[in-house]
Formats: C-alpha cells, sequence, structure tokens
C-alpha cells in the first residue's frame, strides 16, 4: 500500500487518541463495505471545539484520517468545524490511495454525528 | 532494518539453484523448442526432461503433464476444458465455497453460460465433509474440484477420501494442488485425481508456470489455440527457462519436503506458542492439526488486519491479510466466512506462511514486535479497551 510519510507519521503516532468523560457530543459511525469503525468524541465550549478524541478499528488509513481531523478541528468553532470535509483532511495527509477515500470519509462522518450529538443534547436541532 | 518475508504463500523467492539453471536457457539454449534444428532440439530435450521430472514429482505417467502459465491458467483450463467437453452428458460442477478465485470465477464464469455449480460448505476449521460431495453428485455431475490445502489458512482437505467417491462414481476429479505441493507429499495416485493444478513461484521456481495434470483419457476442450504445442492441448511456444526453472524446483523440493515440513512445523508451531504467551485474546483460523506445516492465521481481537500489516511492514517484516488477491477489496475473506468466523474477527486476520529462508531468531523477533504493535493497536480501537473497561467494572 502506498502511504504518504505524513499518513505513516500520523499512523505512527496518532494525535487525540482516548475517551473524553461526559463529552458534550459523540459520533459513532461504521463503514457497511469494509466493517471498519469510527468513534470522535468532542468537548464543546462557548462554540468552540476545547477538546476532542477520537479511537478507531479501522485500517491505517482511518488512523491516520482520525488523528489528522482531530488536529483540524481542535480549538475551531462549529461552523469551522463543519467546513472540514474528508477531502480537507485528505489533502492535509498528502493524499489518500483511491481505495481508502472512503477511510477519510469515516472521520468526516464521525465529526457530523458528534457535532449533531452535541446540537441534540443541547436541544437546539 | 531487518528484512523478514513471512509471506510465502503469496510466492516465494527463486532458488539460487534454480536461476542457475535456467541462465543457460535465455542465453546459450534459446532455440524455440518446436524448431527443426539443433537449437531448438536442444530446447526441445530439456523440456522433455523437465517434464519427466514433474512426472516423477507427483506420481504421474509420461504424457500426462501440460505447462501453462500459471497456477490460474491450470485451474481454468481443467475447470473450463472438462466443462465444455464433457457438457453433453450434464452441467453440474461441485467445488467449494473456500477455492482460490482462479477456481471460483471460473466455476462463476461457466455459471453464465448456463452450468449449475454446488459450493459446498466448510467446518469451523475449513474442512468439506465428503460425504456431502458424495451427497451433491447427480447423474448431470461432470466435475469435482477441491483444492488440496487452502491458501489463507492452509487447512488440508480430505482429497484422497473425496478421490475415492469421485472414482466411484465416475465423476472426474480436479485438485488445486498449488498450495500443497512443495509442502506436503502430492500424488496423483494416492489422492485419486483426474487433473491437478501446480504453480512454480509457490515452489520456490519462477513465475508465469505451472502444470496441469490430466491423467491419460480425460476428456478435455484446449482454452488456448494456436499451433501444435502440448499435444495441442495447449498453444503458444513453451516458456523454455520457465519449464526448467519449475522442473528444477520441484526436483530440490521432493529432496527436502519432508525434511522442511518437519522444521516448519516447529518454527510455526514456536511462533504459534510465543505469540499465545505474548498477547491476550488471539484466535487461530484454520485446522488445529491438518494445516499446512508453515501457515498460521490469527486474528488479535479488537484490532484490524491491515493496521497490523502495516506496523509490521515498518520493521521490516512481510505478512499479509488472506490472500494477496484479495487483500485489495474491502470485503474481508470468503474463506473465513465460509468457516462462520465472526466478521469482525475475520477483519483483523493475519497470515504468517514461512519458508525456507525464516529462522528461529526471526520469528522470536517477530513475535516480540507483534506483541508491541498489537498492544498500541489496541490501545487505539474503541473495542478492545471496552471491553477492558468492562471487565474492570466487573472486578470492583
Ligand atoms: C490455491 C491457489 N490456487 C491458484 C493460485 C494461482 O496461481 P498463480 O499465481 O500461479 O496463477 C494461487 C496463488 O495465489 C493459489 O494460492
Ligand atoms: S479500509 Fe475501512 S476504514 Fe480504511
Amino acid at each position: 500500500m502506498q502511504y504518504t510519510e505524513k499518513v505513516i507519521e500520523h499512523f505512527q503516532h496518532p494525535r487525540n487518541v482516548g475517551e473524553i468523560e461526559n463529552p458534550d457530543g459523540i459520533g459513532h459511525v461504521g463503514n457497511p463495505i469494509c466493517g471498519d469503525v469510527m468513534e470522535l468524541y468532542i468537548k464543546i465550549k462557548d462554540n468552540i471545539i476545547v477538546d476532542v478524541k477520537f479511537k478507531t478499528f479501522g485500517c491505517g488509513a482511518a488512523i491516520a484520517s482520525g488523528s489528522m481531523l482531530t488536529e483540524l478541528i481542535k480549538g475551531k468553532s462549529i461552523d469551522e468545524a463543519l467546513e472540514i470535509s474528508n477531502k480537507i483532511v485528505v489533502e492535509a495527509l498528502g493524499g489518500l490511495p483511491p481505495k481508502k477515500t472512503h477511510c477519510s470519509v469515516l472521520a468526516e462522518d464521525a465529526l457530523k454525528f458528534a457535532i449533531d450529538d452535541y446540537f441534540k443534547k443541547q436541544g437546539k436541532k | 532494518m531487518k528484512k523478514i518475508y513471512l509471506d510465502h504463500n503469496a510466492t516465494t523467492p527463486v532458488h539460487s539453484e534454480v536461476i542457475k539453471e535456467m541462465l543457460p536457457y535465455y542465453r546459450d539454449i534459446y532455440g524455440n523448442a518446436s524448431s527443426f534444428h539443433q537449437f531448438g532440439q536442444q530446447a526441445r530435450k530439456a523440456v522433455e526432461e523437465a517434464r519427466e521430472k514433474v512426472v516423477d514429482f507427483i506420481g504421474a505417467k509420461s504424457g500426462e503433464i501440460i505447462f501453462t502459465s500459471g497456477g490460474t491458467e491450470a485451474d481454468n483450463f481443467a475447470i473450463k476444458g472438462v466443462a465444455y467437453a464433457n457438457q453433453t452428458k450434464g452441467k453440474h460442477i461441485i467445488t467449494s465455497s473456500i477455492e482460490h478465485h482462479a477456481v471460483l470465477n471460473s466455476c462463476k464464469y461457466l455459471e453464465k453460460q448456463g452450468f449449475r455449480i454446488t459450493y459446498l460448505p466448510v467446518d469451523k476449521y475449513g474442512l468439506i465433509n465428503p460425504e456431502e460431495v458424495k451427497k451433491a453428485i447427480e447423474d448431470e455431475t461432470i466435475l469435482i474440484s477441491i483444492m488440496h490445502a487452502n491458501n489463507e489458512m492452509g487447512t488440508i482437505e480430505p482429497i484422497a477420501e473425496v478421490g475415492k467417491i469421485a472414482k466411484e462414481k465416475g465423476v472426474y476429479f480436479h485438485i488445486d494442488a498449488v498450495q500443497s505441493a512443495g509442502k506436503i507429499p502430492v500424488e496423483v495416485k494416492e489422492l485419486n485425481v483426474d487433473l491437478l493444478s501446480l504453480s512454480g513461484h509457490k515452489v520456490y521456481g519462477p513465475k508465469g508456470i505451472g502444470v496441469l495434470y490430466i491423467r491419460k483419457g480425460t476428456k478435455i476442450q484446449p482454452l488456448i489455440h494456436g499451433g501444435h504445442h502440448e499435444k495441442n492441448k495447449r498453444a503458444g511456444t513453451e516458456n523454455v527457462p520457465g519449464i526448467i526453472g519449475l522442473a528444477k524446483a520441484i526436483e530440490i523440493a521432493r529432496i527436502t519436503v519432508k525434511e522442511e515440513a518437519i522444521r516448519l512445523t516447529n518454527l510455526r508451531n514456536r511462533l504459534w506458542t510465543s505469540i499465545n504467551e505474548k498477547i491476550e485474546d488471539v484466535f487461530l483460523h484454520g485446522h488445529p492439526q491438518e494445516r499446512l506445516p508453515n501457515t498460521l492465521n490469527l486474528s488479535f481481537e479488537g484490532v484490524e488486519g491491515e493496521a497490523i500489516i502495516l506496523d509490521l511492514d515498518m520493521k521490516g517484516i512481510a505478512v499479509s491479510t488472506g490472500s494477496a488477491c484479495t487483500s485489495g477489496t474491502l470485503e474481508p475473506s470468503h474463506v473465513l466466512k465460509a468457516m462462520g468466523v465472526n466478521p469482525r474477527l475475520a477483519q483483523g486476520a493475519i497470515r504468517f506462511s514461512l519458508g525456507e529462508d525464516n529462522t528461529q531468531e526471526e520469528i522470536d523477533y517477530v513475535a516480540d514486535m507483534l506483541s508491541g504493535i498489537v498492544s498500541r493497536l489496541r490501545g487505539i480501537s474503541p473495542f478492545y479497551q471496552k471491553k477492558e473497561s468492562k471487565d474492570l467494572y466487573k472486578g470492583a
């Protein structure tokens, strides 16, 4: 598998791995084809993502995507975070093999679900 | 960095003696084996000598060996060739659900042309049941095709028993011996088979060369048309260096197979034992005993296979998930699925396939590296951690 150095680096040293106690939002998503799963936890204060953690039962690309996504959204406002698509994650990783695009989608979806969960908990949406 | 190759079921390095034997047929004896002149006749002689080596290796008779471009072509030839030549008798074929794609996709192709295929189930160890073969045979059945040993988890099928049944019922019997050849004895009379596939690159020979054994009298239709090569059964100028290389490789295998099987079994078991000691919640796939000496297929609960492979690759260790051909797809292995392995476990399956170059030192290094890798990846996994913490709460 041809992974970029950046992907390998994040795979080997993933940032923000873990769970958050009493999170403000949780996103739990699975890919029905490959069966891989990602979980994203967010802590939000004044509309800002002050903390984020992830876990994944997934391939190297999934681990790298989760790690990169958490770096990209940490400290961002919810609106800014919602702008982070899987494409941006892939670009930040210096690219992913075409077959592995869906792994970055897993990360984007986990984020969307986590923010959704946050809004639901806020009773906003 | 160390380089440790544990993927011998995908392919093997070519033996240096094999290369030595092949070289003259590129440089000096490069004639076309069909040519009349001395260049051609020398090549012809070498090809026929090589054919006799294959004959000896599997206990065939002269004239029963056809050279092909590899295991895939041999499988295609056996299945489609027998199907086309015998379709007036019937259009039913029996195979198993865990075959290599060379067999499975040949069968699927025939299905589109009106043939009916029975895909036999396997038990949790990946074994077919000969009784079920017997039950599946109809008047219309023209071929049974079962692999001798499975490439992913190494289970050895009860071929001799199926062979007996096929013989009694007068149905042609093909075995894919691509993985078994060179690892365990393969003998066509003992196994009662009519057709048998072999491949050069799995037995320390070159890639792109294989064999189909066709028992004398077997009705088969050629798939490749052209000149009068291989007794009009397979057209195309002979791959002389490939044929020479394959023959040399199996000549070596014939001598070393028994001792190497013992050595590899010990080495493989050592790997399994030390992994088991170092890592919790590991599952073995395949039959505990009836298994290729070199193959170990494992799942590490809570961890996905590709991540392990990638981590091992960074440490210079080459293993694979299931078969190399299917690792490009996202779906977990059809073999483990047929064995009823939990899908999440199947997704984490790793195949270690050992070979003649592996040493005990390498095996110990792999087990050491693996324990660190698995615990790191389990730390990232939402499944394993949860299980642990649940256990913690239980204890409290
Ligand atoms: C069981 C089995 N059959 C057939 C093949 C195909 O052989 P080849 O690579 O020579 O086409 C393989 C190799 O992957 C195999 O493992
Ligand atoms: S293959 Fe499924 S997440 Fe990468």
